[in-house]
């Protein structure tokens, strides 16, 4: 009998930290959806606790950061620590928001496989997306 | 890994194999037939309740008080917090989990969102097993939380034990709480947002509902049918239906709302009604999974070109959908 497979790409998009502007998260969140995707929205003030215990319990395909408070140096790294922790390191994490010229490398040091700045076009972030997923078996990533 | 492997580890309490069994199960039906084999046997241990209400009316927010109450009395909690899917771009934005943060650290609640993937009745199509795998999983209480609903999505009633309908102030005149549909399936009401003007309205309105009914106010024609011990019986056997309100921001009125829920499981264990709701939920499942097989079936023997040419014959007016579709019924014959 023919399994009428249906695999959507499942998306976290988060808002660590404590700045309350999460405009461009929700741009990014609507896109994602009009994507085809299914995007688990956590809202504001996240810690990078709840972030990956939502990464967890969702089994997402990728995560989304949106950071405009300038604390992406502190925050970043410790989401990726606990997403090493969480055995979540094959789960791929890009990052929006206002990320300085100078600081880009240091958070691509942590893992960060994607970085969109302002001027970032939703086309980009969604092929970065499709791109960092394709090719793998539903819950194969091992 | 393979499924049987995510099936062990999930049982042994591992939260990554079970969020990856239930990725597994929404995306594939054969997967949700083979997780539901291994595991049905040890399911029927959780209690499931239903939150279904209004788009608004504060479902999340109370799921989450519940959750709450739930863990201070020692029970272990999983939330399926189903949203709509777009029927355009099949994508959805799966926000329940903004008003659940006050759960998060705790490894004791597990939370889920999931998609409606097209399905009407406010869950999605896996949602059953994906409640099943999670009763196996050993968590005390399953709450579903149901797509925003109107009227009309009542899935959750044969889904779940015990079914809350929540309404929150200011949603429509007196005869809206007379219509039939989605305040039926109510085990216990809800007016949340009780602290808002027209929330003893509301409630009133409801009530005056419930008490138009055979079902959970005064049954006077019954009493004037029945003899004693039959009404005795049906006596104990009734369920009223409360009428209960919330404030779900702060918790105002949550413990009692506990408290009914537990009245509600009790209530059912005392008359049976339990198994009968297994039975309901038992036959509502074996024939959905028949007219999966059945369409299956159908899908392999008549072809999708052959399909479409009965179809088009429907839309020229050369042949009427009824007949159209016995002729299709006749080819898997």
């Amino acid at each position: 009998m023919g399994d009428m497979e249906e695999r959507k790409p499942r998306i976290l998009i988060a808002k660590p930290g404590l700045d309350g502007h999460d405009r461009g998260a929700k741009v990014i969140a609507r896109a994602l959806r009009d994507a085809g995707m299914e995007v688990i929205y956590t809202g504001l003030r996240q810690t990078p606790e709840m972030i990956v215990e939502a990464a967890l319990q969702e089994d997402v395909d990728a995560v989304g950061l949106s950071i405009l408070s300038g604390a992406h140096k502190a925050l970043v790294p410790r989401i990726m620590t606990l997403m090493r922790e969480n055995e979540l390191d094959d789960i791929p994490v890009f990052l929006g928001g206002i990320i300085p010229p100078e600081d880009v490398e240091n958070m691509q040091a942590t893992g960060v496989s994607g970085i969109f700045g302002p001027g970032a076009s939703i086309e980009e972030i969604t092929n970065f997306i499709w791109g960092r997923i394709r090719g793998q078996e539903p819950g194969e990533r091992h | 890994m393979e499924l049987n492997d995510l099936i062990d580890e999930a049982r042994r309490g591992s939260v990554r194999a079970l969020a990856r069994l239930i990725t597994r199960v929404e995306n594939s039906q054969d997967a949700a037939r083979a997780a539901v084999r291994t595991l049905y046997t040890a399911t029927g241990r959780a209690h499931v309740i239903g939150i279904t209400g209004p788009p608004g009316s504060g479902k999340s927010s109370l799921v989450t008080e519940l959750a709450k109450a739930l863990r201070r009395a020692g029970q272990t909690v999983a939330i399926v917090a189903v949203d709509p899917s777009s029927p355009f771009t099949g994508g959805a934005l799966l926000g329940d989990r903004v008003r659940m943060r006050d759960l998060a650290g705790d490894r004791g609640v597990f939370i889920r969102s999931m998609a409606s993937r097209g399905s009407l009745g406010g869950l999605a199509r896996a949602t059953s097993a994906v409640v099943l795998i999670l009763d196996a999983a050993g968590y005390d209480t399953i709450l579903i939380e149901t797509v925003g609903a109107g009227q009309a999505e009542v899935d959750i009633a044969a889904a779940a034990h015990t079914t809350l309908v929540i309404e929150a102030p200011g949603m429509g005149d007196d005869v809206q709480s007379i219509k039939a549909g989605i305040l039926e399936i109510a085990d216990i009401l809800v007016v949340n947002k009780a602290d808002r003007p027209g929330a003893e309205r509301t409630a009133n309105s409801l009530q005056a509902m419930l008490q138009l009914g055979p079902t959970g106010g005064t049954r006077h024609h019954g009493r004037m049918m029945k003899t004693p011990e039959v009404l005795a019986s049906q006596e104990d056997q009734a369920w009223r239906i409360p009428v209960h309100r919330t404030v779900a921001l702060d918790g105002t009125g949550v413990p009692e709302l506990v408290e009914l829920i537990d009245r509600h499981r009790a209530h059912l264990e005392q008359t049976g009604q339990w198994f009968e709701r297994e039975k309901q939920r038992s036959r509502r499942e074996v024939e959905n999974f028949l007219l999966d097989q059945f369409m299956a079936r159908f899908r392999a023997v008549v072809s999708s070109h052959q399909e479409s040419k009965i179809v088009e014959a429907v839309a020229l007016r050369e042949l009427d959908p009824y007949t159209a579709a016995e002729q299709l019924f006749q080819t898997v014959d």
